[in-house]
C-alpha cells in the first residue's frame, strides 16, 4: 500500500493512562495515517480499549501527548467526536428504539437535520442489509444484524475515522465474513479504520499495519506479514501427546525445531518445513495423538513476544 | 486448573431431594432475600412509624378535634386506623415476596426453569416461594405489632389474634396474586397497572381511613371484595371490640381463607403446565 | 453508497461552536435528547406512564372527601376556613409534579445508565455531558408537568381552584418537577445497585407524609418544623398552596429561589457524574 505517503490523522507520544495505581496504558507511541486500517492486537486487559477510549475523546489521558486530526481531546472533545464513528464492543444499541430510530436519533445527536437524515438512514440501512428490519426493535435482531446496525450507526455522521472495538467477537463465521466485507468497502472509500481485536485471523484479514500490545505497552509494530516474518518461522507443527505426557515429549523434541513452545494442552514446533519435521518425529518412534501442520500466524508472534497465548 | 472429582450418579440421594424440595427452594429465596435484609427491616419498622405519626397522630389530631372522639365508635382515630394499617402492611409484605420472585422465575431471569430441571417439583417451587413470603410477612407483621403496642394503638391481648388475621389476609391475597403472576407471559408493565389501579385503591378505599359505609353505596363493593376490608373489620373487633355478629366474623374469616385456597389451587396447575411443557 | 464529502455536515455543525465557552461539555443540543425520549416513549407502554397521575387523585378522593367528612373545615394560613379537600389538593398537585419527575429521573435513568448504556452512546457522539444532563432532566420534568396538568384538569372542575392566582400553580409545578428531576438524576448517578435505589423510596415516603401535605406543620414542635421546612416537598407544597388559596406574599419568591438552587445544583452534579462515569 502507499499509505505511508499520507497525512497523519492520529498521533500518540508517551501516551499514558492510569486508574489509581493501575497503569492501563504505559507510555505508548504510534501514528495512524489517513485511509489505512490500523489494528491494536492484544489479549484482554492489554490496554487496547483504554487506548481506543482516549482516541474517541471519552477518556482523559494521564500524561503524554495525543492529537486527533490536529485537535486536542481534552478540550476539543465534541469537535473531535464529530469526525469519528465509534462501534463499541457490545454494540450498545438503544433497546428502547426501533432499528431506524437508532440511526436517526444518533444522527440528531450530531445536530444533523431531519431532512439530511431521512435519506442517510435509508442509505445506511441498505449498506447494513437491514432495510427490511427497519421497524423491528433493536433487541429483536440477531447478533450479526446488531453488529451491522452498530456499524451503520457509527457511520451516520460520515466520519473520517471509524473506531471498531472487537468487531466480530461473538459472531458466527458467516456473519464475520459479511462484516469484513462491509469494512473492506469502507476502507476502499477512504475511511480510516482503527480496530482492536484479539483474533489473529481478523487482524491478518483487515489490518494494513498493527501494534501488538501487552500490559499497556507496545511489544511490536508492523504489517501482519512483517511481524510474522520477523518473530516466527514459516510453518508450525502442533502436536498433542495427552495431558500428562506433553512435558516429557517436549524434552525429546527440543533440539529438532528452531524453537519450541509447550502449552498446557499441546506442543508447538517452529520450523520451515512442518511435514518433514513430522515424518522425522514419527520415524524417531514418538507417536503424537494428533498432529497439525499450519502456517505461522500472529498468535505465534504474540506467543514469542510475551510467552503467553492471546486467547486465554 | 485442577481435575474434577467425579462420581457420576452417586452424589444425590433422589428420595431425599424429592421429599424436601420446597425447603430447598425456600433456602434459595432466603439467600436472595438476605441481600434486601436491611430494606425489609427498615421498611418493616419505618412504615408503621411513619404512617402512625402522620395519619394516626397528625391527621388523627384533626379528626379527633372535630369529632371529640365520638365519630368513630368511641375510639381515637389512631386506634381506628391501626388495625387497617397493620393488615395493609401484612398484605403488601407477603404479596411483594410472591409476585416478584414468580415474575423472576418465569419471565425475567427464568430461574424456575433451572430449578424445574432438578428433582424439585413445580408445586414445591410454588410452596417454597410462598413459605418465604409468609416468613417475610410474619417479620413485617411482628414489627408492626410491636410498634402499635408502643404507640398504645392496640391492647396487648389483641397481639396474637391480630397476627393471625393479618397473616391470613396476607396469604389469601398473595395466593391470588401468585396465580395471576404465574399466568404472565411477559413484563409489559402489568405490575405498574396492578399497583396503580388495584393495590392503591384497595389501600385507600377499603374502609382503611374512614368507615366503608361512609362511601356512596356504589363504591362500597370495592371494600367487599378487598381482603384489606375483611381483615380490617376483623382487626377492629379484635383490637377495640367493635361490634360484630358471629355470622359476619365467620364470613370475614371464610372469605380470606377462600382467597388463599382458590389462589393456590389455581397456582399449582399453572406452575406445572409452564414448567413441564 | 456512502458518500465522503471533504468536511461532513456533522463536523461543520460542531466547528460552529468551536471556541465557545464550555465547548468540552456542552454542544447546545439537549433537545435531541428530548427527541430520543419521544421516540422511546412512542413504542413504550405509554398508557402506564400517563396513568401515573391517578395516584394523587385517589389520595384526594380518599383523604379529601373521605377523611374530610371526619375533619370538616380547616383554617388556611390567612385565617379563612377552607375545606379539607381544598387544603390537601395543592399538596397533592406538588406531589404529582414530584412523583412524575422523580420516577423518570431515578428508575428510568438508573436503567439507562447501567443496563441500556444509553448515555455512554450519547457521549460517543459530539454531545457533551451537560447536553445529556439537561436533556434527560427536561424529559423527566415533562413527565412531572404532565402529571400535574392531569391533576389540575380534575381538581379545577370540582371547584378546588378558587382564584386566578391558582393558574400560576402550573408554572410552579413545572419548577417543582424541574427541581426534583434535577436532584433525582444527580443522586441516581451516585447509586450502583437496586438495593441502594430503594433508599430513594425510603426518603420520599416520609417526605410525602410530613411536608404539610395532610395536616399543617404547626402541629410539630419548633425543631421538627425547621427540618420539615428544609425539605423540597414542603417548599413546593407551600408555594402551590399559597397560589391556589390566593395567599400571595413576597416570601413565595424564597420558595422559587430554593428550587432554582436545587435545579442548578442537580444539573452541576449530574454533569460532573456523567463525565466521571462515562468519560474517565
Amino acid at each position: 500500500m502507499f499509505a505511508t505517503a499520507k497525512e497523519i490523522v492520529i498521533s500518540a507520544r508517551s501516551l499514558t493512562k492510569k486508574y489509581k495505581d493501575f497503569v492501563a496504558v504505559d507510555g505508548i507511541d504510534f501514528e495512524v495515517r489517513r485511509g489505512e486500517a490500523f489494528g491494536l492486537l492484544g489479549p484482554n486487559g492489554a490496554g487496547k480499549s483504554t487506548t481506543m477510549k482516549m482516541i474517541a475523546s471519552v477518556s482523559q489521558r494521564t500524561s503524554g501527548d495525543l492529537s486527533i486530526l490536529g485537535k486536542e481531546p481534552n478540550t476539543q472533545g465534541p469537535e473531535i467526536r464529530a469526525h469519528l464513528g465509534v462501534v463499541p464492543q457490545k454494540d450498545l444499541l438503544d433497546r428502547e428504539l426501533k432499528v431506524w430510530e437508532n440511526l436517526f436519533t444518533y444522527g440528531r445527536y450530531f445536530g444533523l437535520s431531519r431532512k439530511f437524515l431521512k435519506d442517510k438512514v435509508e442509505e445506511l440501512l441498505e449498506f447494513a442489509q437491514l432495510t427490511e428490519k427497519r421497524m423491528s426493535k433493536a433487541d429483536d435482531l440477531s447478533g450479526g444484524m446488531q453488529r451491522r446496525l452498530a456499524i451503520a450507526r457509527g457511520l451516520v455522521n460520515e466520519p473520517e475515522i471509524l473506531m471498531l472495538d472487537e468487531p466480530t467477537t461473538g459472531l458466527d463465521p458467516q456473519a464475520r465474513h459479511i462484516l469484513w466485507d462491509r469494512l473492506f468497502r469502507l476502507k476502499e472509500q477512504g475511511v480510516t479504520l482503527v480496530i482492536t481485536t484479539h483474533y489473529m485471523d481478523e487482524a491478518e484479514q483487515l489490518c494494513d499495519r498493527l501494534i501488538v500490545m501487552d500490559k499497556g505497552k507496545i511489544m511490536a509494530e508492523g504489517s501482519p506479514a512483517e511481524l510474522i516474518k520477523k518473530y516466527s518461522s514459516k510453518e508450525v507443527l502442533e502436536l498433542r501427546f495427552g495431558t500428562d505426557k506433553n512435558e516429557a515429549a517436549a524434552e525429546q523434541l527440543k533440539d529438532l525445531a528452531e524453537r519450541i513452545e509447550v502449552l498446557p494442552d499441546r506442543i508447538l514446533l517452529y520450523t520451515q518445513k512442518g511435514e518433514d519435521l513430522l515424518t522425522q518425529i514419527v520415524d524417531a518412534g514418538l507417536n503424537p495423538i494428533t498432529s497439525l501442520v499450519r502456517r505461522s500466524s500472529l498468535e505465534d508472534v504474540f506467543l514469542r513476544l510475551t510467552g503467553r497465548s492471546l486467547v486465554e | 486448573m485442577t481435575d474434577l472429582k467425579f462420581s457420576p450418579g452417586k452424589a444425590v440421594d433422589p428420595q431425599r431431594a424429592i421429599r424436601w424440595g420446597a425447603f430447598r427452594v425456600a433456602e434459595y429465596r432466603i439467600r436472595v432475600l438476605s441481600k434486601w435484609l436491611w430494606s425489609v427491616v427498615a421498611f418493616g419498622l419505618g412504615n408503621p412509624i411513619l404512617f402512625l405519626l402522620s395519619v394516626g397522630l397528625g391527621v388523627g389530631a384533626l379528626v379527633d378535634a372535630n369529632s371529640g372522639g365520638q365519630g368513630l365508635g368511641g375510639v381515637s382515630y389512631l386506634q381506628f386506623v391501626a388495625p387497617a394499617l397493620l393488615a395493609s402492611a401484612a398484605i403488601q409484605g407477603v404479596m411483594d415476596e410472591v409476585t416478584f420472585p414468580t415474575m423472576d422465575g418465569f419471565v425475567w431471569d427464568k430461574v424456575f426453569f433451572a430449578i424445574g430441571a432438578t428433582s424439585i417439583s413445580p408445586r414445591q417451587i410454588a410452596d417454597g416461594v410462598m413459605l418465604v413470603a409468609l416468613l417475610r410477612g410474619l417479620a413485617t407483621t411482628l414489627m408492626y405489632l410491636a410498634i402499635l403496642l408502643l404507640f398504645g394503638a392496640i391492647p396487648l391481648s389483641s397481639f396474637a389474634p391480630l397476627l393471625l388475621t393479618s397473616m391470613l389476609a396476607g396469604w389469601g391475597w398473595a395466593a391470588i396474586m401468585m396465580a395471576i403472576t404465574a399466568r404472565l407471559k411477559e413484563d409489559d408493565g402489568f405490575f405498574a397497572i396492578i399497583s396503580r389501579f388495584v393495590i392503591a385503591p384497595m389501600f385507600l378505599f377499603s374502609g382503611t381511613f374512614y368507615p366503608l359505609e361512609q362511601m356512596p353505596i356504589y363504591l362500597q363493593p370495592i371494600g367487599w371484595v378487598s381482603p384489606l376490608w375483611h381483615a380490617t373489620e376483623l382487626g377492629r373487633t379484635l383490637s377495640y371490640g367493635a361490634a360484630m355478629e358471629l355470622g359476619m366474623l365467620l364470613l370475614h374469616l371464610g372469605y380470606l381463607a377462600l382467597l388463599g385456597l382458590v389462589g393456590m389451587s389455581l397456582t399449582y396447575p399453572k406452575f406445572r403446565e409452564r414448567l413441564n411443557s | 453508497m456512502i458518500t465522503q464529502a471533504l468536511v461532513s455536515q456533522a463536523v461543520a455543525i460542531q466547528e460552529r461552536r468551536s471556541g465557545k465557552p464550555g465547548q468540552a461539555v456542552y454542544s447546545g443540543r439537549s433537545r435531541t435528547i428530548l427527541e430520543r425520549g419521544f421516540y422511546a416513549f412512542k413504542s413504550s407502554s405509554w398508557l402506564i406512564v400517563i396513568s401515573g397521575f391517578v395516584e394523587p387523585v385517589f389520595y384526594l378522593l380518599a383523604f379529601g372527601f373521605g377523611i374530610g367528612q371526619l375533619i370538616g373545615d380547616l383554617e388556611d394560613g390567612a385565617g379563612n376556613l377552607v375545606s379539607y379537600a381544598a387544603f390537601i389538593a395543592p399538596a397533592l398537585l406538588a406531589t404529582s409534579a414530584m412523583n412524575g419527575a422523580i420516577y423518570d429521573a431515578t428508575w428510568n435513568v438508573f436503567f439507562k445508565m447501567h443496563f441500556g448504556k444509553v448515555y455512554q452512546v450519547m457521549l460517543q457522539s459530539s454531545l457533551g455531558p451537560l447536553d445529556v444532563a439537561l436533556g434527560e432532566i427536561s424529559w423527566a420534568l415533562l413527565r412531572g408537568l404532565s402529571y400535574s396538568l392531569g391533576f389540575m384538569a380534575i381538581v379545577t372542575p370540582i371547584g378546588l381552584v378558587t382564584n386566578l392566582w391558582g393558574l400560576l400553580a402550573i408554572p410552579a409545578a413545572t419548577l417543582i418537577a424541574f427541581g426534583f428531576a434535577s436532584i433525582g438524576m444527580a443522586i441516581t448517578s451516585y447509586l450502583k445497585s437496586f438495593q441502594q435505589m430503594n433508599w430513594i423510596t425510603f426518603f420520599l415516603l416520609p417526605m410525602f407524609l410530613f411536608s404539610g401535605t395532610f395536616f399543617p406543620v404547626s402541629v410539630y414542635p419548633e425543631w421538627i418544623q425547621t427540618i420539615v421546612q428544609a425539605l423540597p416537598l414542603w417548599q413546593g407544597v407551600e408555594l402551590v398552596r399559597s397560589l391556589m388559596l390566593g395567599i400571595i406574599h413576597p416570601g413565595l419568591l424564597g420558595h422559587v429561589l430554593y428550587f432554582l438552587v436545587m435545579i442548578a445544583g442537580g444539573l452541576w452534579f449530574t454533569t460532573v457524574r456523567l463525565k466521571a462515569l462515562f468519560m474517565r
